[in-house]
């Protein structure tokens, strides 16, 4: 089985620092069926440094998909073109001889660009603190198996747990919202038993910080579904919707 | 070194209870007037800041991702175990203690393992209060399975993510204490030395990754919860950012490093397709439930799997350990796969893989229970290999995954340095010399949320640190010192670059002191690697300056590191006359080829104390004992 090599030109988003002006720098780079897209990016970076020109940077760690480090616009498409699919995942036979591809960051107000491909996603951390937690100290829990959690409520919790923020459903959106990121956060602990006496006040806290990192509203395009290497149904969306509304009543009220 | 294990003496089942009585508290309201330093933000690092938060103190916690919610932990597939014997099939503390004790052929010391194994119940009941969502049976309760060979089901998982819903669980108790006020989370910040004033651990030194700015940070205590040491190896399991740096700081300052050399190999992953390879895939063990592994018989096959027959392949686990099969322990699976591709027997292209069939499991139990059961990883296979895996066999290798070495601390979890403190995996203290699957999820909670908060109230209650000058000379010094190895590093203006140099350490380290070991590889690999490490700090091409975001100047820091502890594994291998779990010397094995413990001379743990820049390390030992579990050979047959 012999391997098919391929030449392609890379158009890549090069910025050297914040404030700076970026423009796309254009290479050729060699590839392979085997290889994946950081790969390819790795065996361009290591010949860029062999001759002394500064890398392109982008952020990447895991390289399995889960730690949600990695994330790029490639023509157009956050992760690519792959469903299900983060861009360390992403696999060159999508790709053939001759191939021109266009990588970007993520593109949003919300995450300015640091370097070149890696944005600040810390909005993230910051929509997370105003209450994506349920608050339990350590050693205050009582047996696991005295809460009982309907097989369901676990299954479609665990659905929106498996977000890995990455950031994708903000590239995605053309308004840049990040209603599938907070939503899912909010449907998995708001889906669970142990999430109810929080649950109002964290749609709530969480919409607030949302909207406080300058993140675009909502309009139901569903683009971020469909980047979403995760495939976290905007469904979670209607569920932040709904409470954070009663969570507004609720604090209205007193 | 002095190597003082401060195991409290007593009945092993009510050590850690008393022992607790026994340490020393610090009133609520002078906690918030120590400030402890916490490096890392996977399971141990994240848990023990989140803790210290709520207890009160003031904590500082550093972590070089983006996010602290980045950390490897992250990428744990299968389970965390705990003897609740929620299946009343008859586990229980004593018997998680005692698998522990056996599965780590006997390099572990009991008092850690036993309160692990004690620990484990109330860490399920802290992580589904917090709202990790776990299995669930229909009538609500906690779902278990039976994971790596174990003969009782004890393992908690979620999906085959488990390690993302435990970390994100130790995540979010992190985040509300940096929202309340207790926790300082500095993220993008990589530790790069630890400060010791008058010889007591008071700070650490950091860069700041966007910006290059070198910094110090002083507190009463501080805690590496920062990993293990496999992509020492360059291609491992681990994240591509995982590194040795703040362990091996820590031991460059007088912290001993324990059983380097115990390393563990995993035995199902994807293969190695090529030389730009970056790092591999794990599989999850549990295929080994229902694959079989083989390989043809004859090394000069050509036929495509499917269409080789019954009578010329070679289950060979099943044939040698007709008891376990399939099921072997990892070091036993990984060896045995290496020893069919030396023999020639390998399969794909490069020939280093064995297959891992699932055509008798299909068609036994049919295609949809099979998806159900491994859907998610056969998927990943198919994405990675471009290979469907309900069509032809996966083709499956061992790869580096974790690493039972490390920093050695005491019963309390503080280094040989005072006020150091090792958790997690960074630390070496509960697995001996080979882990079991699902126990490391384990060890990293324990550690964080429920020994160390523990143990460090002894410390600062003992003690009563006072804040240190942060004009001290010891201070400044240690900073200028980083400041000169950065500057050191961003001058290099070679040829060869950073990622080249890992690459053939990684090989060495491979070859020399990878699943099986002998004398006179050692020794080569010992000479070997300083002079790579001489041509590193020649000929290594660092672009960029130091001032800004720079990935090259990052990874050559980390990278000098490990051309320095890879010699230090393969002196510590060297040095271990003897095989024990993850470590398998050629020249010492059974008849059938399986490790041969040599428990008069090497029932100890070893402890390398550094000894000068290029001078050989000091070996001390600490004995150990087996009071409750008497060593036996391991048999699987």
């Amino acid at each position: 089985m012999a391997t098919t090599t391929m030449k392609l030109k890379l158009h890549v988003w090069r910025q050297p620092s914040p404030g700076a002006k970026g423009r796309f720098v254009t290479y050729d780079a060699d590839a392979n069926e085997h290889m994946s897209f950081l790969e390819m990016l790795d065996v361009l970076n290591e010949r860029l440094e062999s001759s002394g020109e500064e890398p392109i940077v982008f952020d990447h760690d895991c390289r399995e998909g889960i730690c949600g480090t990695c994330g790029m616009v490639i023509n157009g498409r956050p992760h690519g073109p792959w469903e299900r699919t983060t861009v360390c995942q992403l696999h060159m036979r999508e790709y053939a001889d001759g191939d021109e591809i266009w990588v970007e960051p993520w593109r949003a107000k919300a995450f300015p660009v640091v370097k070149d491909l890696f944005v600040d996603r810390s909005s993230f951390d910051r929509i997370l603190q105003a209450g994506g937690y349920i608050s339990v100290n350590s050693g205050a829990a009582p047996d696991a198996n005295a809460i009982l959690v309907k097989k369901e409520a676990a299954e479609s919790a665990m659905d929106a747990a498996a977000c890995i923020g990455c950031g994708a459903c903000v590239a995605a959106c053309p308004n840049a919202s990040a209603m599938l990121f907070t939503g899912a956060k909010i449907a998995h602990l708001n889906r669970l038993p142990q999430g109810q006496p929080e649950r109002y006040r964290r749609a709530l806290d969480m919409v607030l910080q949302m909207e406080a990192e300058n993140f675009g509203s909502c309009t139901n395009h569903g683009a971020c579904e469909l980047a979403c290497p995760k495939a976290i149904s905007i469904d979670v969306i209607a569920l932040l919707n709904r409470d954070y509304l009663s969570g507004t009543r609720k604090r209205k009220a007193g | 070194m002095e190597l003082r294990s401060k195991i409290p003496s007593g009945p092993i089942e009510s050590l850690w209870e008393k022992h607790r009585f026994d340490m020393k508290l610090v009133n609520p309201a002078n906690k918030r007037k120590y400030t402890i330093i916490v490096v890392g933000t996977g399971l141990a690092g994240g848990a023990a800041a989140a803790t210290l938060g709520e207890l009160g103190y003031n904590v500082l916690c550093f972590t070089y991702h983006d996010s602290a919610r980045r950390a490897h932990s992250i990428a744990a597939q299968g389970g965390i175990n705990a003897a609740k014997n929620y299946q009343g099939d008859g586990d229980s503390v004593y018997r998680l203690f005692y698998d522990t004790v056996k599965g780590g052929d006997f390099r572990s010391r009991e008092a850690n393992v036993y309160r692990l194994a004690e620990i484990s119940v109330e860490i399920i009941d802290q992580c589904v209060a917090q709202g990790v969502p776990f299995a669930r049976e229909y009538g609500g309760l906690l779902d278990n399975r039976s994971f790596g060979g174990a003969q009782v089901s004890r393992t908690f998982y979620a999906r085959g993510q488990t390690g993302q819903q435990l970390l994100l669980g130790a995540y979010q108790a992190l985040m509300r204490q940096v929202q309340a006020g207790s926790v300082k989370l500095f993220t993008e910040h990589e530790m790069l030395d630890v400060i010791l004033v008058e010889g007591v651990a008071k700070g650490i030194v950091t860069r700041n990754l966007r910006t290059g700015k070198i910094e110090s940070w002083t507190g009463d205590a501080v805690a590496l919860g920062t990993g293990g040491y496999s992509n020492v190896f360059y291609l491992s399991t681990n994240a591509m950012k995982c590194n040795a740096t703040a362990i091996w700081r820590a031991y460059k300052r007088g912290a001993g490093f324990a059983n380097p050399c115990f390393t563990q190999i995993h035995p199902t992953c994807i293969p190695v397709a090529g030389d730009y390879q970056s790092k591999l895939t794990l599989m999850s063990e549990s295929l080994r439930n229902d694959g079989r592994i083989w390989v043809p018989k004859d090394p000069g096959e050509t036929r495509p799997p499917n269409q080789i027959p019954e009578e010329d392949r070679d289950y060979y686990l099943e044939r040698m350990y007709p008891a376990f099969g399939n099921l072997v322990p990892r070091d036993l699976a990984s060896r045995r796969a290496k020893d069919m591709c030396d023999q020639g027997k390998g399969v794909g292209e490069t020939k280093r893989g064995v297959f891992l069939d699932f055509r008798d499991a299909i068609q036994r139990l049919g295609r949809e229970t099979i998806e159900e059961r491994y859907g998610n990883l056969f998927e990943m296979y198919e994405r990675i290999t471009g290979e469907n895996p309900y069509e032809v066999p996966m083709r499956i290798y061992p790869a580096p995954h974790y690493t039972m070495g490390g920093l050695w601390v005491d019963y309390h979890l503080m280094t040989t340095i005072p006020g150091l403190y090792a958790i997690g995996e960074a630390n070496f203290s509960d697995h001996g010399a080979n882990r079991l699957g699902a126990s490391a999820l384990m060890q990293g909670l324990a550690d964080g949320y429920f020994i160390f908060p523990y143990t460090l109230g002894d410390y600062i209650g003992t003690e009563r640190p006072t804040p240190v000058d942060p004009e001290h000379p010891d201070i400044r010094r240690t900073v200028e010192e980083v400041e000169a190895r950065i500057a050191r590093l961003v001058a290099l203006d070679g040829k060869r670059t950073v990622d080249d140099f890992h690459r053939e350490l990684g090989r060495i380290v491979w070859e020399e002191c990878g699943m099986s070991r002998d004398a006179e590889g050692l020794k080569k690999a010992i000479e070997r690697i300083p002079e790579l490490r001489e041509e590193f700090w020649e000929n290594a091409a660092v672009v960029g300056s130091g001032d800004t975001l720079n990935q090259v100047l990052e990874r050559a820091g980390r990278v000098a590191d490990f051309l320095e502890l890879g010699e230090l594994m393969c002196r510590d291998a060297l040095a271990r006359e003897e095989s024990a779990g993850g470590h398998f010397r050629e020249e010492h094995q059974t008849p059938e080829g399986e490790a041969k413990r040599d428990d008069e001379n090497f029932q100890h743990v070893t402890v390398w104390e550094h000894a000068g820049e290029n001078a050989a390390p000091v070996e001390h030992r600490e004995p150990l004992e087996f009071a409750y579990v008497p060593p036996t050979q391991r048999s699987y047959k």
